[in-house]
């Protein structure tokens, strides 16, 4: 160990202590360059560079056979050199103006110092580091011309007593002092002036970055590398927006320099000036406010530098972050219970655009030929043969025969997807390892995707119109590593909380109810169909009588060394809820929700346990078919008379209903009469509104339970609610007696005209009905008030969704990626990258969550298992 | 300003809350490194003025031991050192 971390540190070659943002000198812009460009030219008539123009060959090389004159390197060799052009005039840098105003503003315009007096500028200055430091750069120099606007020294320099002008900027880059426009050299002259310490003020370190190298005087002409020019199929060239625009800029700046020195009048130099200052902002950024883009000929705007790094087509969102792959695919997902769980079927369509590669081999190089004899039309056939030097060739009709001829051991064929290849299937947002798991394709006709509703969860996809990602692995070491690491049944037990992520869902849950609970009195003729309409062909588990029951057909599912004791949500016919399992043999007990379902029970986990990921996955398909063969079978419907209620019930939820009426009536009396007693801490209102707000919610659970009462209990709704298929207890006290008290942030409706919820009821109704209270179900149907509260809640908790998903996925990503390189070490240690202890045991008690039982050791199973 | 006055009254250390916290021996500390096989900088920092150890006297370098109440573990031992 000790020698390992030696050996670590062994490898950290240099270690970057610090980065240093400045802002370029025009020294070190003269420095680094390799050519000083004087021309607009780009070519001369042979069509090479022309010596100090834009595409001077020292600026590196674009053109194949050249030598770059700098380096000698040739194309892609060369990354490029800097040029650079000397200004005729200074120019604004229309990135630093907000910078050059506010210290223009905060300085003397005679001695360059300040505008706070010597004796208050220590203390200033701490202020404003604190700032920097709390709020950042801006603020700071925000709080200088504050701290110098409230001296009320603004009229006088306090250093030397010069008289200050008001300074406004005239939006691009125009500074006007008074009435009066400070040309660049006048304002470079004053950034000159200023002292290297009161630089320090404004954050800036003078070493670094002089506030007078803002106004350009040589400007860096970028290498060609970075601005190639294309020739287009007629011969012509066509050059890079930038080296466009850099050309305009030399142009007018020889223009600049001509005239200067011709002696031309003052007005011409300025229009010439405007123009290069023009040019050279647009050069920067093509979409400033106050100037119109520059333009091609064609009239659409140049892409100039800070467009080419910008926003989401720019370098960083585009180039950097954004990632793209080959050998995948993207389609509109569907069910298919029939299909296997680790099973994906992929349209025909696709399976011909994707391809595997295989290397030819002498023991398969008939079997690779028939591929290539097919084409790329007809399937199963290939798209492309790579020869030994990694040349790959399109396979058409024309070439087929040549190809056919050439393939030997050596080559390799990239065939179309067929059943049984490796793939990785992926939903975003990728939030868990179980948002990419390994598939094994199935092609199927049309043009979905087709999964297990059983992988759903893992997932948490639907098929409301969700896509997913399919990714086809190339090589060799990816497919084994995927197939090892990422397939299904690999991912089972979930790492968050120790139980099965898959398992049965819908109708394979009721279907599995019904077979074990209703169904008693099967025929063994039955009961075989059943069996091989699973797959199963294994009939001698069924025990040798004329009938069997469900419980039989389902313990055919299960190992013959299986045992296993649980609870079950739903209670058998005689009221128990106990499941028991004896050497794979269902002898008591309901299967539903609790032991099949997801995330919950154990007899998932157990399986997984004892017999292994591959067993397990087999097993849940089996089930999962056997449940929705047994629906099949015995056939399944819900229906609004699913929710009829027998006479005496609907007697009683009437009562029930009116009785609260009564009450919350008397309650309201008492208040009017002032007899009613406030809550601790409550005001009377308060008191009342909780009062009532109890009385419907229990008349709601009352009416809920007689409603699950007097409905009949083998309809497709009670056994999909029974059985944890789907629904709960509320949908169907709903659906049959009472909707209920509509509510807006924890209280009964209150808000809309004023003094009452809408303009059909009295002012201060304070009635149940009058404040959001559904007393009708859905199948009596709501009043025309009782539909608009639903509404209300209704958009209510749509806007509470919207706004809170956004919300909550941020934090996550945030938790996840800074804790994306920690890592549980050999120890037992939680560690960081640089293999610091975050966590001296991991989650405290050293236990993998997905070894355990839900977060838990079970030693007494284990003691048991042992002795 | 009250505030501050109540907070020198309180004793954190016996608050309920806070989990108790000790300084380690230099054979301790040299055992605790020696169990994990690091060095001093690879432990999590506390600051010396943290209020949990202002009862204790420690300078730079020392190792606080914590004792925490986990609801996966019972008790869950945690070492911070003190800079
Ligand atoms: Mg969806
Ligand atoms: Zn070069
Ligand atoms: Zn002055």
């Amino acid at each position: 160990m000790e020698d390992e971390i030696v050996d670590y540190e062994k490898y950290v070659y240099k270690q970057v202590a610090s980065v240093q943002f400045s802002v370029i000198s025009p020294k070190l812009i003269k420095k680094v360059a390799t050519t000083k460009i004087v021309t607009p030219e780009l070519y001369d008539k042979e069509g090479y560079p022309v010596d100090g123009g834009l595409m001077d060959t020292r600026l590196g090389v674009i053109d194949p056979g050249l030598k770059c004159r700098t380096c000698g390197a040739k194309l892609k060799e060369c990354i490029g050199h800097f040029g650079y052009i000397e200004l005729a005039r200074p120019i604004i840098h229309i990135k630093f103006i907000d910078i050059i105003l506010n210290i223009i503003k905060s300085t003397c315009h005679e001695c360059g110092k300040v505008l706070i007096p010597k004796n208050k500028m220590t203390y200033y200055f701490k202020i404003l580091e604190t700032i920097e430091l709390e709020q950042g750069i801006d603020t700071r120099r925000q709080k200088i011309k504050e701290i110098i606007a409230s001296l009320k020294t603004t009229s006088k320099c306090p250093h030397c007593k010069a008289k200050q002008h008001k300074i406004t900027l005239e939006k691009p880059t125009t500074v006007v002092e008074g009435e009066k426009r400070i040309s660049p050299i006048e304002i470079r002259a004053r950034l000159e002036k200023i002292p290297d310490e009161d630089c320090e003020i404004f954050g800036l370190n003078p070493l670094h970055a002089r506030p007078e190298w803002m106004v350009l005087t040589v400007l860096p002409i970028p290498p060609v590398t970075m601005r190639p020019s294309i020739t287009l199929e007629s011969g012509e060239r066509s050059e890079d927006d930038l080296t466009h625009k850099l050309g305009d800029i030399v142009r007018i700046n020889q223009r600049l320099f001509e005239n200067i020195n011709a002696g031309a009048p003052e007005i011409i130099i300025e229009d010439l000036w405007d123009l290069l200052q023009y040019h050279i902002t647009t050069y920067f950024d093509n979409n400033i406010a106050q100037v119109p883009p520059a333009r091609h000929r064609s009239g659409q705007p140049l892409k100039t530098l800070t467009e080419r790094i910008k926003s989401k087509d720019g370098r960083i969102r585009h180039n950097l972050a954004g990632k793209r792959t080959n050998f995948s695919a993207r389609t509109v997902i569907s069910p298919d219970p029939m299909i296997r769980l680790n099973e994906v079927g992929i349209p025909q369509e696709i399976a011909m655009k994707l391809t595997i590669p295989e290397k030819v081999h002498p023991w398969n190089i008939a079997y690779l030929k028939q591929f290539v004899q097919k084409g790329a039309e007809t399937y199963p056939g290939a798209n492309y043969i790579v020869r030994p030097d990694g040349k790959r060739k399109k396979i058409t009709e024309e070439t087929k025969e040549q190809f056919l001829e050439e393939v030997q051991p050596g080559y390799a064929i990239e065939r179309h997807l067929m059943d049984g290849d490796i793939s990785i299937f992926n939903r975003q947002p990728s939030l868990h390892r179980m948002s990419m798991m390994c598939h094994r394709i199935k092609i199927l006709p049309y043009k979905t995707f087709r999964l297990n509703p059983a992988v759903c969860h893992p997932y948490n996809a639907d098929f409301d119109g969700d896509e997913m990602n399919l990714h086809i692995p190339q090589t060799e070491e990816a497919r084994a590593e995927a197939e090892v690491l990422m397939e299904v049944q690999t991912q089972l037990i979930s790492p968050r909380y120790g139980l099965s992520v898959i398992g049965c869902v819908q109708d394979s849950i009721s279907g599995n109810y019904i077979l074990t609970k209703y169904f008693t009195q099967l025929t063994r003729s039955e009961a075989v169909d059943l069996l091989s309409s699973v797959g199963i062909t294994e009939f001698s588990r069924l025990p040798n009588r004329k009938t069997v029951t469900g419980k039989d057909v389902f313990s055919c599912m299960l190992p013959e060394d299986f045992s296993f004791v649980g609870k079950s949500r739903s209670k058998e016919v005689d009221g128990s809820n106990e499941v028991v399992i004896v050497n794979g043999k269902l002898e008591k007990g309901v299967i539903d929700r609790s032991n099949l379902g997801e995330g919950s029970g154990l007899l998932l986990r157990n399986l997984h346990k004892k017999y292994g990921p591959d067993k397990t996955l087999q097993i849940i398909n089996n089930i999962f078919r056997l449940g929705i063969k047994t629906l099949l079978k015995r056939g399944f419907s819900v229906g609004i008379g699913d929710s009829d209620l027998e006479v005496k019930g609907k007697e009683k939820v009437t009562n029930i209903l009116k009785k609260v009426d009564m009450d919350v009536q008397k309650l309201i009396e008492n208040y009017k009469q002032g007899e009613l007693e406030a809550f601790p801490g409550r005001t009377i209102l308060e008191t009342l509104e909780l009062k009532i707000l109890e009385q419907l919610n229990n008349a709601r659970n009352e009416s809920g339970s007689i409603a699950t009462e007097a409905t009949e209990d083998s309809t497709g709704t009670r056994i999909m609610v029974e059985s944890g298929a789907r629904g709960n207890i509320i949908n169907i006290a709903q659906m049959a007696a009472c909707v209920g008290q509509q509510a807006l942030r924890g209280r009964r409706i209150g808000i809309g005209y004023s003094g009452r919820t809408l303009s059909c009821f009295k002012r201060g109704d304070l009635t149940p009905t009058a404040r959001g209270f559904v007393s009708n179900s859905f199948k009596s149907g709501m009043t025309p008030s009782e539909f608009f509260f639903g509404s209300m809640t209704g958009r209510d908790s749509l806007m509470d969704t919207a706004l809170r998903t956004p919300k909550s996925g941020y934090l996550y990503r945030r938790l996840a990626n800074a804790m994306q390189d920690l890592r549980v070490e050999y120890d037992g240690t939680v560690r960081d990258a640089s293999r610091k202890i975050v966590q001296f045991s991991y989650g405290e008690d050293g236990i993998d969550v997905a070894k355990s039982e839900k977060g838990v050791i079970n030693i007494k199973k284990i003691i048991e298992s042992v002795m | 300003m009250v505030i501050n006055d109540m907070a020198k009254d309180v004793d954190l250390a016996k608050h309920y809350l806070v989990p108790k916290h000790s300084v380690l021996s230099d054979t301790e500390k040299a055992k605790i490194l020696e169990h994990y096989r690091i060095t001093p900088k690879e432990l999590p920092k506390i600051a010396k003025k943290d209020a949990g150890i202002a009862h204790l006297e420690v300078k730079e370098g020392d190792v606080i031991k914590i004792v925490r109440n986990s609801p996966t573990a019972g008790k869950s031992v945690f070492y911070r050192v003190v800079n």
